[in-house]
């Protein structure tokens, strides 16, 4: 990862005085504890919608293409729009988790984890349209090339309907096996921290024997940056396939060169405000609010920005070069003065109204921090990227060669069931999802903690010119994943706040902490300087991280122990029990601090 | 701080001087009649390797017949008869060709530096925090920005119906397209936003150079803050004359022919050969020991990106060339078909050197840390891109038969001198090392 000093500019990611032991709560929160009431709203509402599209995909399925609203002349429209809505939305999440690792953007981490899963849940919605759309879906497996043998005709290598099939099936596979890479450590967390035997089992299976050792973190990098590298080209490809679909395929001889790279940004900018959408949700009824901060909402209202811009761009580029052209054709097509004018002037309308004009108003610092706004924004580009589909398929068709075939398209209540069918399937996905899985990646999270951690940043500012500003001295911090609390850390100006934040966790152990301190004496690393305790046999580097931990630092400490204060070690440390005992740590110690 | 040593500063005033001849003289062969024209051609075909060897062009004909028919006309005419049609377009084209080669040399220089002036305006609109410490070797290399575009101006300006078809308005008068597009491509017009292009990019460039000084003299972050905010409405502006730029100078020189991405795939050239020599100069000022603060993470990250853009280039050249190959409308085939038959070798060597070196060479992540190997994919890259801005224009101007001959060689030395010459005496104006940016303690603690 990229060097720990971070610029003071910045702002935090992570709010509030967090610990790494909070860190691992929080996240584990919601898959630990129990749902609330509006989680099972939620849920059934999504279900009544799915169950109701699985209705009408039976109905398609079982009855005919028929009973869609197409005609002769408009043979695609609903269908291949929600296809290409939602492989579009299913594009943030490979741009957030991949070009955004690439590009070292420590803000992905709280959002890539939800923004992967969205990504993934997308694209199964868009590949079940193509699906039903075949009517005869248990024919599906004709769109492979497999041998005539089999019963099929050999596929049509030169249709871009074709390479969407490879196109998708190789995405979707890339981003469930980088989905499921980042998840491991966190998979492993909920099992250590899991009480249930059954949770344990399964989050056991589900997390490979993730050990959190060196090596695991090793191949985890290496990993994840091979599979963003690999993940980046195909963001590209994907919509640059479904862009060829349209440009090659909707009306012949129309085509617009600019559509490989225009439909990618717009991919991207439909797809980020899908993840605004459910993240905005998300840290709410999750209490992730201090993970996913007005900060992470406003850099992502810039991505939007960014995108919406260069959409902006592709749109005039699209409409000056229709009118350059000076094709009379063109100007029947999608972004044009005739589709302007038109039949279907009202779908232009929301065209640019959803997608140029309502996200100007994010070019506002205060309107681009503002949740309710940001919210609705994101909403309202949800809705224009499927009118930019929409129009691009049904008003391209509506005027096609022949002015004797122009009709117009109506949808049934098929259409219409099928698409909101899609959307509960989403639903359905994404909240059991945010109820199973650790929705932020809190392992990465942990690394940049002590960089972009509120807390640390401040303490930073406070003391700028104190060594600890980046590296810090406590024994724990060396690995990120531990949950152990930091009451009794050595280092000086620490030792105040910390306690002040951590002492209400667990407060059992702290008890037994305390008590045994009282017993022995406690450290004062101002006055008194620390042993080498590994002298005392039966102590080992580990076995004196532990005593640091809990504030044992002299032999004069260890000298005062009894049985009592053994037993007591024992069940905090919880290892090796009697072993102090045995090699008689105290007889020792005494020894030693005559020395 | 970098000091322009007086041997840099004659070898660049040499190759002015040496190209400035070879222009002169490139302009002072060309013929006057079109007897002349055709004893070139007859002369050329004799001595195939002549510096000057006469050109016939195809945009002539490109605006009085439909481009394909005009094309196969054209060749053919090449081989056999010569219609006095014909010959009219032979003298032209030949006229034409010395301002093709200064036009190509001069954009590819300028293009550089406005490229490398965008990647400025990126690192500041994305608060980039490991790239400050390149800051005044950017600005550097933007000083070509302001005698660069000049020139640029200069040339599409005054070349006239040299390159521009639509600017004839006999011809325009017989055509109904051309007549269609006169709204846009009029001359009027065309200077006016050739004229805001040029105030808009030097003026922030002028602008950022002057905040980005005064941030290293001041306590607070106002200049800092000043130049995001002119960096983000840079590239807003940038974005859209951009596209237009690309439309003016280069899509107009076959005035039917259209496509819509060829402002960006324009970009894309422009954004890789960019960031290819802000690597190569990174590299020269620290091989003298003048960077101690950029270590090899930042180097890395050069190398990144040039492979990155290499391949981005590659992808835009190949979404339009498939589409227009698959749609194969006749008045978009044309330009590659001119370029595949009579440009076979550079079209498909100048992938090989924009995608498949960089591809190869930049793949390993230990090799884009290693100096005098992005040095030497950089000159690929560059060559490659040069080739590229070459197929822009040439096929469009001279047609068929083009040449690469002392014109071209000499304009190349002319501009490179005067690139040496400009960014070297503004390399050596400032320290270059960026005082009490934001973000600068980070990009000098840069690695991973």
């Amino acid at each position: 990862m990229s060097s720990h000093y971070e610029a003071p500019i910045r702002e935090p990611l992570i709010i509030g005085e967090k610990s790494y032991h909070d860190i691992s709560v929080d996240v584990g929160a919601p898959i630990l504890g129990r749902a609330n009431r509006s989680w099972y709203i939620a849920f059934s509402i999504a279900l009544v919608a799915f169950l109701w599209g699985i209705g009408c995909i039976i109905y398609t399925v079982s009855t005919g293409i028929g009973v869609w609203g197409l005609n002769k002349t408009i043979g695609w429209a609903w269908d291949i729009t929600n296809f290409v809505w939602w492989v579009g939305i299913g594009h943030a999440g490979t741009l957030i988790s991949a070009i955004l690792l690439l590009f070292r953007q420590k803000w992905r981490m709280a959002i890539n984890r939800s923004a992967e899963a969205m990504t993934i849940f997308a694209v199964i919605q868009a590949g079940l349209f193509p699906i039903i759309h075949m009517g005869r879906p248990w024919l599906a497996y004709w769109v492979l090339p497999i041998p005539n043998q089999f019963g099929s005709l050999w596929v049509n290598f030169n249709s871009p309907l074709l390479w969407d099939v490879f196109a998708i099936s190789t995405y979707l596979s890339i981003s469930l096996v980088f989905w499921y890479t980042g998840l491991l450590p966190d998979f492993a967390m909920i099992r250590d921290r899991t009480t249930k035997p059954f949770q344990k089992k399964i989050y056991s299976l589900l997390s490979f024997g993730w050990s959190g050792r060196v090596k695991d973190w090793q191949r985890f990098e290496e990993v994840s940056l091979v599979l963003a590298g690999l993940a980046t080209p195909l963001v590209l490809s994907v919509h640059t396939i479904v862009s060829f679909d349209f440009a090659t395929s909707v009306v012949p001889g129309w085509h617009s060169t600019i559509f490989p790279p225009y439909f990618v940004a717009g991919a991207i900018f439909s797809g980020f405000a899908m993840v605004q959408t459910l993240l905005i949700i998300m840290r709410k009824v999750s209490n992730l609010e201090n993970y996913i901060t007005i900060q992470h909402i406003e850099l992502m209202n810039k991505v939007i920005l960014l995108t919406g811009g260069i959409v902006t761009v592709a749109y005039l580029t699209e409409y000056f070069i229709g009118w350059y052209s000076g094709q009379s054709y063109e100007n029947y097509t999608y972004l044009s003065f005739g589709a302007a004018t038109g039949p279907y002037w009202w779908a232009f309308v929301m065209l640019i109204t959803c997608n140029l004009i309502v996200p100007l108003s994010l070019w506002v610092k205060k309107l681009r921090r503002n949740i309710m706004w940001t919210f609705m924004v994101a909403l309202i580009i949800n809705i224009g990227m499927w009118f930019e589909r929409f129009n691009i398929i049904v008003i391209d068709l509506t005027k096609d060669r022949l002015t004797s075939s122009w009709a117009m398209f109506q949808p049934t209540f098929v259409d219409i069931g099928t698409f909101i069918g899609t959307i509960g399937f989403f639903f359905v996905l994404f909240l059991l999802y945010a109820r199973t899985f650790p929705v932020i990646a809190q392992a990465e999270v942990k690394t940049i903690l002590k960089s972009s951690g509120e807390m640390y940043k401040k303490r930073r500012a406070e003391h700028p010119n104190e060594p600890i500003s980046h590296v810090d001295l406590d024994p724990t911090a060396e690995e990120p994943a531990s949950n152990i609390q930091g009451s009794y850390f050595t280092s000086t100006d620490k030792k105040e706040e910390i306690t002040t934040t951590d002492t209400i966790k667990d407060a059992s152990k702290d008890d037994k902490i305390n008590s045994l301190l009282s017993n022995v004496g406690t450290f004062d690393p101002k006055s008194q300087e620390a042993d080498n305790l590994k002298k005392i046999n039966g102590i080992g580097p580990v076995m004196e991280r532990k005593l640091h931990e809990l504030g044992i630092y002299t032999f004069e400490q260890v000298s005062k122990m009894t049985n009592l204060e053994y037993d007591m070690l024992d069940t905090i440390t919880g290892e090796f029990p009697g072993r102090a005992k045995r090699d008689d740590w105290a007889g020792q110690a005494k020894v030693l601090k005559k020395n | 701080m970098y000091t322009f040593s007086n041997r840099l500063k004659i070898g660049s005033i040499v190759l002015m001087v040496i190209g400035l001849l070879g222009i002169g003289y490139g302009f002072m062969s060309v013929p006057g009649t079109v007897d002349e024209a055709k004893q070139m051609v007859a002369a050329g075909h004799d001595d195939a390797h002549g510096g000057e060897e006469a050109s016939t062009s195809h945009s002539g004909q490109d605006n009085t017949t439909m481009a394909t028919e005009g094309h196969s006309e054209n060749t053919e005419a090449h081989g056999g008869e010569h219609s006095a049609e014909h010959d009219e377009h032979l003298l032209h084209q030949l006229q034409t060709k010395p301002w093709s080669a200064i036009f190509v040399a001069a954009f590819f220089f300028m293009m550089l530096a406005l490229g490398t002036l965008v990647f400025y305006a990126i690192q500041y609109a994305a608060s980039a925090g490991w790239s400050p410490v390149l800051y005044r070797v950017l600005e550097g290399i933007t000083a070509y920005l302001l005698p660069g575009s000049i020139i640029v101006f200069l040339i599409v300006v005054f070349a006239g119906t040299h390159f521009y078809p639509w600017q004839n308005e006999e011809l325009v008068a017989g055509d109904t397209v051309l007549q269609g597009k006169s709204g846009y491509l009029n001359f009027p017009f065309f200077v006016i936003r050739a004229l805001i292009y040029l105030l808009g990019w030097n003026l922030y460039r002028y602008f950022s150079r002057r905040n980005s000084l005064a941030q290293a003299e001041t306590n607070d972050n106002r200049h800092y803050k000043q130049n995001f905010k002119f960096a983000v409405f840079f590239l807003v502006f940038f974005i859209t004359t951009e596209s237009t730029m690309s439309w003016d100078w280069f899509m107009s020189l076959t005035p039917h022919w259209y496509s819509a991405l060829l402002a960006w795939y324009i970009f894309a050239s422009m954004f890789v050969s960019a960031i290819t020599t802000i690597a190569m100069v990174t590299i020269f000022l620290k091989g003298k020991g003048l960077l101690p603060f950029v270590n090899d993470s930042h180097l890395h990250d050069l190398g990144k990106f040039m492979f990155a853009f290499s391949i981005f280039w590659a992808y835009l050249w190949f979404g339009q060339f498939m589409l227009i190959w698959y749609a194969n409308i006749p008045e978009e085939v044309t330009y590659f078909i001119i370029r595949i038959q009579e440009y076979n070798l550079l079209f498909f060597g100048m992938l090989v050197l924009n995608f498949v070196f960089p591809i190869l060479l930049l793949m390993n992540s230990d090799y884009k840390r290693i100096p005098w190997f992005v040095i030497m994919t950089g000159i690929v890259i560059l060559i490659g891109h040069y080739l590229d801005i070459f197929q822009l224009v040439m096929p469009s101007t001279v047609g068929p038969n083009w040449s690469f001959g002392v014109t071209e060689i000499a304009a190349i030395l002319f501009f490179l001198g005067l690139f040496v010459l400009v960014v070297g005496s503004a390399l050596a104006k400032v320290s270059l090392r960026p005082l009490r940016d934001p973000f600068i303690k980070e990009s000098e603690n840069y690695h991973y």
